[in-house]
This record gives C-alpha cells, sequence and structure tokens, in this order.
C-alpha cells in the first residue's frame, strides 16, 4: 500500500510492463491483456502441487498443469472433482494453501488479486451464467471491453468508432444483435450464456476459463460454440470445463481429467477415454 | 400488433412529460421566495413558515438524492447519511455561532468556561473556511469511513449497520458538552450571516434560492453520472460485483467516489438547512433520522433520479402535517408506510407512476 501525490489508492495495477508502460498506478488502471506478457517458454499457465482445502477437505491435491501458449484445453472430471475450485485459484477468488501458480513467466498469480489477474489477461465464464441484468445486452458488452477501467476514466469515457464496430461484431458473432437493447436479465439461459462468452471476446484476454460453456445449449448452439472456441485457440488459450463427451471430443486436442482434486490422466481423449482408471471413475460410479 | 408503437409512444411522452412537470415544480421554486418579498398584505404574498417548511424540505430532497446514488445506483444501504448532513450542518453553525459571537467565545464555551476556542473552531469566523469544512467534515469522514469498509468488503446488511453505529458514534459524541459543539442543546440563537440578519425577508429568500440551485446542480451531477459509463459500472457493481471484478474494474475505486460525493452533498445540504431553520442539534444524528432518509428514498423510487426527491418531498409533507394533528403516532405511520412500500411498492412511487403512463 503506497501513495503517491494527487491520488489516493487502494492497490497499484499489475502491469507487466512496469518500466517501459505508463506507470499509472490510480485505482484500476491497467491494460487488461498485458502485450508484454512473457512467455519464453511457450507455456502460458503454470500451476505446480496447487493445494487447497475447505475445513479439512482437500479440493485440490498437488495439482499441477500447464497450458501452453495457444491452447485449447479440456477439463473433464465427476463433479466435485475440483474443476470450479481450479478456476477459482486460477483467478484469485481462491487462494492455494500451497503450491505455484504463475501466468506467463513472470506473474505469480498467488500474489495478485481478482482485479489484477483479469487485467493481466485472465478472463472468466462462470459455471452459472452471470450477466448484469439490469443493463442491456450492448451495455454488457461495453463494460466488459477491453479498456481502461478506472474510476476516472470512466467518468469521460465515450466509445470510439472502433470499440463501437468491435461490440456491433460480438453482437453478430454471439447472434444477440436483434436483442441489443434488451435488458440482459430478460434473455433465456441459452443467450445468457452467449452473452457472456461475448463478454470475454470484447474482454480480449490472453487465457479464457470457461467453466461449462454449454450447459443448458440446444445441440445447434453447442456446435456453433465449438466452431467458435476453436477458431479463438491459436490467438488465445482456452481452458474449457464440460461434461459433455461430444462438444469436448468436438474441439480438444488436449484432454485432462481431474478426480478429487487430482490430474488422474491427460492426453487425447482417446487416450484418456481407454485409460483404466478413467473408466473406472466414471464406470465405478 | 402495433402494441410496441404505442409503447414508444409512451416512452417518448413519458421524458417530455417528466421534462415539463419539472420545468413547472422549478418555476414554483424560484416564484416562491420572491413572491416571499411581497408587503404582507398582498394575497399572494409567501409566509416565511411556508418558505421555511419547503427550504427545510428541498434540504431533504438533496440528501435523498445522495442517498439514493449510493443506495439505489451502488446498492450499499447507508443507514448514517444523517451524520455527514449534521456535520456540514455543524459546520456552518460554527461560523454562524461566531458571527453570533463576534470578538468573543460562543455563549456555550462561557458555560464551560472555557476561555480559549478548541482548536477546531479556528479559522471559523471565516465565512470561506468554514465553507471548506462543510466540505471536508463530512467528506473527509466519509473517505476514511469508506476506504477501510470497502477494503475490508463490508458489504450488504452489514455495511448498513456500521454505518447506523457511525452516526449513533457521533451523535453520542456531540452530545457530550466537552466536545465543543454546545452538547444537547446544539447552535440556536443565530444573528447574521455574512452581515445580513438571518431571519430578514432576503437572507432567506436567497437561502432558498441557493437551495434550489443545489438542488438542480445535484440533479444535474445525478443524471451525468447515471447516463455515464461510471453510472453503469455502478449498476454493474449492485448486481454482480464478482463479475465485475473478474472484467478487470476495481469496485473499491467506485465506490469510494460516489459514496465521498454523496457524503458531500449531503454535508452541503446541511450547510443551507441550518440557518433556514435555525438551530443544529446531536438529533439531527440520531438512527431514526438516517432510516427515515432510507424512507424516503424507497418510498420515491431507489435507482431513479427523481424519486427520492418525490418521496422527500411526499414524506415530509405529510409528517409537518401529522406532526402538528397526531403527534404521538408519526413513528408507527413511518413504519406503516415503510412496510407498505416494501410490500406492494418496490418500485416506489415512480414505478406506479410510470406503470400508469405505460397502460
Ligand atoms: N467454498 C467452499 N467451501 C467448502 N467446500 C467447497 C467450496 N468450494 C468447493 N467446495 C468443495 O470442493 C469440491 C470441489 O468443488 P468444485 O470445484 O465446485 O467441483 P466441480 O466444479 O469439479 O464440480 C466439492 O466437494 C465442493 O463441495
Ligand atoms: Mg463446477
Amino acid at each position: 500500500m503506497h501513495a503517491t501525490p494527487g491520488h489516493f489508492m487502494l492497490e497499484p495495477a499489475y502491469d507487466p510492463n512496469s518500466g517501459t508502460g505508463t506507470g499509472r498506478d490510480a485505482i484500476g488502471l491497467g491494460r487488461a491483456s498485458g502485450p508484454g506478457l512473457d512467455v519464453r517458454h511457450g507455456t502460458l499457465l503454470t500451476l505446480e502441487d496447487i493445494n487447497v482445502s475447505f475445513d479439512g477437505f482437500k479440493a485440490l491435491r498437488d495439482l499441477t498443469l500447464y497450458i501452453g501458449v495457444g491452447e485449447l484445453r479440456c477439463i473433464i472430471g465427476p463433479n466435485g472433482a475440483g474443476k470450479t475450485t481450479l478456476m477459482d485459484v486460477i483467478t484469485g477468488k481462491t487462494r492455494p494453501d500451497s503450491g505455484q501458480a504463475f501466468f506467463g513467466e513472470s506473474l505469480d498469480l498467488t500474489e495478485m488479486s481478482e482485479v489484477q489477474i483479469a487485467q493481466a489477461g485472465i478472463g472468466r465464464k462462470f459455471q452459472k451464467p452471470t450477466v448484469f441484468e439490469a443493463l442491456s445486452v450492448f451495455e454488457n458488452l461495453e463494460l466488459a471491453q477491453n479498456a481502461d477501467k478506472s474510476v476516472w476514466a470512466s467518468l469521460r469515457a465515450r466509445l470510439s468508432g472502433e470499440q463501437r464496430e468491435r461490440i456491433e461484431d460480438v453482437l453478430t458473432t454471439i447472434k444477440l444483435d436483434a436483442s441489443r437493447q434488451r435488458p440482459a436479465g430478460l434473455l433465456s439461459h441459452g443467450q445468457k450464456q452467449f452473452l457472456e462468452i461475448g463478454m470475454l471476446l470484447v474482454q480480449d484476454p490472453q487465457l479464457l476459463l470457461l467453466d461449462e460453456p454449454v450447459a443448458g445449449m440446444t445441440d445447434a448452439e453447442t456446435e456453433f460454440t465449438a466452431e467458435l472456441f476453436k477458431g479463438l485457440a491459436g490467438k488465445h488459450s482456452l481452458m474449457v470445463v464440460e461434461h459433455d463427451m461430444g462438444f469436448v471430443g468436438s474441439i480438444a486436442d488436449h484432454v485432462t481429467v481431474l478426480h478429487q482434486g487430482h490430474v488422474l490422466a491427460e492426453g487425447s481423449l482417446e487416450q484418456v477415454q481407454a485409460d483404466e482408471r478413467v473408466i473406472e471413475v466414471y464406470l465405478g460410479r | 400488433m402495433n402494441q410496441p408503437l404505442a409503447l414508444t409512444a409512451a416512452q417518448k411522452a413519458g421524458p417530455r412529460l417528466t421534462l415539463a412537470a419539472l420545468g413547472a415544480v422549478l418555476a414554483i421554486l424560484v416564484a416562491l421566495p420572491l413572491l416571499s418579498l411581497l408587503p404582507a398584505d398582498n394575497p399572494l404574498q409567501v409566509s416565511a413558515y411556508t418558505l421555511t417548511l419547503v427550504g427545510k424540505i428541498l434540504c431533504y430532497a438533496i440528501v435523498a438524492l445522495a442517498l439514493d446514488l449510493v443506495w439505489g445506483y451502488a446498492g450499499l444501504l447507508s443507514l448514517g447519511h444523517g451524520l455527514f448532513f449534521a456535520l456540514g450542518g455543524y459546520a456552518m453553525g460554527m461560523y454562524l455561532m461566531r458571527q453570533t459571537a463576534g470578538d468573543g467565545l460562543p455563549a456555550f464555551m462561557g458555560f464551560l468556561a472555557w476561555t480559549e476556542l478548541p482548536w477546531y473552531w479556528y479559522g471559523t469566523s471565516s465565512f470561506l473556511w468554514s465553507m471548506c469544512l462543510v466540505v471536508l467534515a463530512p467528506g473527509l469522514l466519509a473517505l476514511v469511513f469508506g476506504f477501510f469498509a470497502f477494503r475490508s468488503r463490508i458489504k450488504g446488511v452489514y455495511f448498513s449497520i456500521m454505518t447506523q453505529a457511525l452516526t449513533f458514534a457521533g451523535m453520542l459524541l456531540f452530545f457530550r458538552n466537552e466536545t465543543g459543539f454546545g452538547g444537547n442543546n446544539g447552535f440556536t440563537g443565530f444573528s447574521t450571516l455574512l452581515g445580513f440578519g438571518i431571519t430578514a425577508p432576503g437572507t432567506r429568500a436567497v437561502l432558498f434560492l441557493a437551495t434550489v440551485a443545489l438542488l438542480v446542480i445535484s440533479l444535474a451531477l445525478g443524471w451525468g453520472l447515471a447516463r455515464s459509463k461510471f453510472g453503469r459500472v455502478l449498476t454493474a457493481l449492485r448486481d454482480a460485483e464478482n463479475r465485475l471484478m473478474f472484467c478487470g474494474y476495481d469496485p473499491r475505486g467506485y465506490k469510494l467516489f460516489v459514496w465521498v460525493l454523496s457524503a458531500v452533498l449531503c454535508g452541503l445540504a446541511g450547510a443551507l438547512y441550518v440557518p433556514q431553520v435555525g438551530i443544529i442539534n446531536p438529533s439531527e444524528m440520531a438512527p431514526t433520522q438516517s432510516i427515515e432518509a432510507a424512507v424516503w428514498v424507497a418510498l420515491g423510487g431507489r435507482g431513479t433520479l427523481i424519486g427520492p426527491l418525490l418521496g422527500a418531498g411526499i414524506v415530509n409533507g405529510m409528517k409537518s402535517w401529522f406532526t402538528v394533528a397526531f403527534p404521538e403516532y408519526w413513528l408507527f405511520f413511518l413504519g406503516a408506510l415503510f412496510i407498505i412500500v416494501t410490500l406492494f411498492l418496490p418500485k416506489g412511487v415512480i414505478g406506479l407512476l410510470r406503470r400508469k403512463g405505460e397502460q
């Protein structure tokens, strides 16, 4: 906690380019994705020996996981395996009891706040779709958009032509063009899922965490989402938690199976589906 | 299939109607003080009593608007806004007491056998410094309180209880004679403001107009905020704070900004209230005062700009009648009103009017 004259602040924003960047550390200042993120070894996310326990119950046990730049990774596992908890750890919502979590080479996620992690370039879609219900679809996208998110900037913010275009593009992509002025609270469950995906698209993070994104979607919507995600991989890294094996099979080149807070198996979908232990966990229930 | 059309027509007529009504009210509010300057035998003359009553209600309306900014928009229910109002009032009162005392000490200090001004009274004979105090006292208190409350992520009912405790503590502190603010009597018996007689019709009229101006400025400010991206972030914060953080917004700065702004508006309203009403004492910090302000907002319709003004007007209008007709039942009535609004009018009077407008 420190202060610079003229501003009061609560916490410096995380600036991956400190030194080369503007170095402003007022409330909430910072970029949404760090163009200077150091990913020398091609690994975007590094989790090593992560342990999380709730009142003695071990939700994650010595979990180790690496996500490469541009990778699309699926995480599967029975209910209660710790998939959501894993995302909570990455986004700073839950602090691990022990273990290391790095974004790129140098950003220690265990030391950063939720806001700093989001600003550093990790976006998240929740298991239960959460959008800003009182705001319109358009406004939801406007708020999520990658921009200066400080108080002072918000007081003066006006959408530039480029930003507006980007929102329009995403509105078309998520097929909510016609509902742009509707309060998000009035959307159907599937539409909310898409809106939240759209919010991630405009936020433009380097790593997208998606918790059961196709739950409640029709087959056609699921298929469409699969195409969307495949289009994102490469430019972005994605970590998708999903139960729908058909969906997983259609998108993932790499699958991690989580069981009781531990990585049970890793590999292509065929490989893990052939794994004895995985079959036991899934069929033994 | 012409329902959407009818709807848009109503929506279009809505703002125009609102604007016309606002204009009419504003015209009346500007006319009132001018009419009060007429000779007493003129049938159009507005009495000092009426002018003071309306002026007082306008001050409360500013408090309601300020409270709505934090409650209706940002979802922070403060049950301690009376404290900020009173602090602004006390800062103005200090100046008025110094005006009355001239070169001597304010009378109540004489009763305490004090021979010197306490340090925090220094400079209060200056109108300018007192105006700074009007802003600084509530503003700094809100800043410090908000900083720690928001940093610790205190929300919901815990936040409300803390604000209530804060105003209660303030009241107890100001009740003590040793605190140096006149104890339970507070400040009264003012004589002049900037050299003008405080009860002179001209002074009253100017104070009234200043209150109207502050109300209009607050309204414009609230309108600007509500339409800005800042206002939308506040709404998002109210409904899904976690989601907002994962979008990269730090809620604390947003809360702190609107919280301090709201406190300062209350302080300014308090500063205009005191010379018009002629008294300030710790009862303004009583927990019920702040709760009453929440009732104004809830009744009028929170999350709107006009709603709280309506609410403050309706409740205080009724109160001034009730406290003459059946003084002992006012609090029961207020409680019943709150329950009725919560149960049947979740969107307040404004919600009711809007529904009527759409039909
Ligand atoms: N905040 C919490 N407090 C206590 N237990 C929790 C908490 N969050 C998760 N858990 C427990 O941790 C385990 C893993 O949960 P979760 O990560 O939600 O599983 P998944 O998303 O894989 O279904 C569950 O048994 C759950 O009950
Ligand atoms: Mg889950």
